[in-house]
């Protein structure tokens, strides 16, 4: 299956972010998309998602146009995990999980036996079984990231879209959380989230976009897109290439 | 949360709702023993003999009694129906007048009082009003565009209470100051002093009518709860269920506020204190506020009767039972909102 964005002019009403985007994502691969603050990426992701109706272009799963479905439809095929909220309410984990699975259940219908049981998989999969019981308000921010994470997972989707799924997590979480995106591929779900961080899609990327100033300035497999001369462009900063020994490579901020 | 917990979360409820039925039955200026409750309620219900007097028999049935069911249904439906908007507006500092029922209910009222028409002619102007005030804000706040189409629906319900209260404030403003204005005022502050059994059909039936779509969509409630994107990206036609939500809570609460005036602060603070017994998961949340909110203004409405001499506006108490009570649970309960 394969999510696509075709010459795609995305915006708020008469607030055009960006123009002339393709992009496409294939269950089984992750694509990263890279760029500056204020570059389109979250616009972009919301466009992709079908929560926001593209300007000019279309948006479909396997040539079938997102905009003529149901929310219900859409939210079966793409997930959304957004940049992590403090909450408003004292939903416990596992009630907050078992909301992805909303649209597998009709408008008036208690959620089943099944959606638990797949809740609980969901939970258990990331490691976060332990907190069920716990409020979504009282974990740390890397337990709230993996909890929204495992309500994408209960919603059974064919895709998942994230958010700078690491914007305010510790080292240790940041890793986690790329550990579980590559497990996500390796489970023929397709992969799409921004990041600020280069050497995230060095490690998890199959396709890295490149978005500035609403242009898609390139994009490719990782290793043709993740370069000095690209990032230095798409940043308009200085970067540093540091090479290990083994070949591998990683950037800093120059 | 553990069953047991659970469990415990629901005594309080029940336990308030038993004790402000029987206060309010036996307690007053002609007091009932709970015998003599339970034996003339048999006789009505059972058709069993009871042994109490006549005039014991009268202060149940009509005079206490419809007005202990109007009191139960009302704090029921402003509790649920302020549940129900906290959710909705993913805030807890949200009552059920937030988008302007009680406003528009209250120039209902004193619009039907000024041109003196009959109490039914008065009650359904302040219903109609309630509803086409939340209407006027939900039509308006619509055709904004905006990022966040909540928080511009709370603000326009800000606006157009605001201009609806200048509206009641001009008619009192015009009003015969003797006979009208006090009939307004006190109106405007809330008191079951003169229900009679007619009152309830008219109160009970779009209180249950919302309080059905409300329960049915007690599970869909929870994701409204999130963010608008969010719960649209888990499958949600949020505009729709919405407007659903807004019209079940709009109903019950003009019908409440058609009976028996304005009476704040139950719809704020016993969804809270329903939230810290429960937790916020609505299939709980709903039937422990419901019954909560009738305890509660079941206990209020027969301090308001007993305590002084003449009736006390339920509205002024509720506020000052409500302040203290609301800051005690701001302080004890800040660290989750819950």
């Amino acid at each position: 299956m394969k999510l696509e964005g075709r010459a795609l002019n995305i915006g708020y009403g008469e607030h055009v972010v960006g123009r002339a985007l393709d992009l496409g994502v294939e269950t089984g691969s992750v694509v990263t998309l890279l760029g500056p603050n204020g570059g389109g990426k979250t616009t972009l992701l919301k466009t992709l998602l079908g929560l926001l109706p593209a300007l000019s272009g279309t948006v479909a799963i396997d040539g079938q146009p997102l905009s003529s479905w149901t929310a219900r439809e859409r939210a079966k095929r793409i997930a959304y995990v957004p940049q992590i909220h403090n909450g408003t309410f004292a939903f416990t984990v596992a009630d907050l999980v078992l909301m992805g699975r909303t649209a597998h259940g009709s408008l008036f219908a208690r959620p089943s036996a099944h959606d638990r049981a797949v809740s609980l998989q969901a939970l258990e999969r990331l490691g976060i079984a332990a907190l069920a019981e716990r409020p979504y308000t009282m974990i740390s921010g890397g337990e709230r990231q993996l909890a929204l994470l495992a309500r994408a997972l209960a919603q059974e989707p064919r895709f998942i879209v994230l958010d700078e799924p690491t914007a305010s997590l510790d080292f240790g979480n940041q890793g986690k959380v790329m550990r579980e995106i590559a497990a996500l591929a390796a489970a023929d779900i397709g992969v799409l989230f921004t990041t600020h961080d280069p050497n995230q899609a060095v490690r998890v990327a199959d396709t890295v976009f490149l978005i500035r100033q609403g242009k898609c300035l390139a994009q490719g497999p990782r290793t043709s897109m993740l370069t000095h001369d690209l990032l230095t462009a798409l940043y308009d900063a200085p970067i540093d290439v540091v090479t290990g020994a083994d070949g591998t490579i990683a950037f800093r901020p120059g | 949360m553990k069953p047991r917990l659970l469990a415990a979360g629901w005594i309080v409820p029940i336990g308030v709702l038993l004790l402000g039925l029987v206060l309010a039955f036996t307690v007053g200026r002609f007091p009932i023993g709970i015998d003599d409750v339970f034996g003339v309620l048999a006789a009505k219900l059972f058709g069993t003999h009871s042994t109490a007097s006549q005039a014991t028999q009268a202060v149940i049935l009509n005079v206490r009694g419809p007005r202990i069911v109007a009191a139960a249904l009302v704090g029921a439906a402003l509790a649920v129906a302020g549940t129900a908007f906290q959710g909705l507006f993913r805030n807890p500092l949200v009552s059920p007048d937030i988008l302007g029922a009680s406003s528009g209910a209250a120039l209902g009222t004193v619009v039907g009082i000024f041109f003196s028409l009959g109490i039914f002619a008065i009650q359904a102007l302040a219903f109609a009003g309630g509803l086409a005030a939340v209407a006027a804000v939900y039509a308006i706040g619509s055709t904004v565009r905006a990022r966040d189409p909540v928080l511009v629906l709370v603000l326009t319900g800000v606006v157009i209470g605001a201009l609806l209260g200048a509206g009641v404030g001009l008619i009192k403003y015009l009003a015969d100051p003797y006979n009208q204005l006090p009939a307004m005022t006190f109106w405007l502050l809330g008191s079951l002093a003169a229900t009679s059994v007619h009152d309830l059909l008219p109160l009970l039936g779009p209180v249950l009518i919302g309080m059905v779509i409300l329960v049915a969509l007690r599970w869909r409630m929870n994701a409204m709860s999130l963010p608008d994107e969010e719960a649209r990206a888990l499958g949600i036609s949020t505009v729709p269920l919405r407007i659903a939500i807004i019209a079940a809570a709009s109903l019950i609460t003009s019908a409440s506020v058609a009976a028996a005036g304005i009476i704040g602060w139950v719809g704020l603070v016993v969804p809270h204190l329903a939230r810290s017994l429960v937790g916020p998961d609505f299939a709980r949340l709903l039937p422990a506020s419901a019954l909560l909110g009738a305890g509660y203004l079941l206990l209020i409405d027969t301090i308001a009767r007993t305590a002084a001499p003449i009736e006390i506006p339920l509205g002024i108490l509720t506020a000052i039972i409500g302040t203290p009570f609301f800051i005690w649970l701001l302080a004890s309960a800040q660290k989750t909102w819950s």
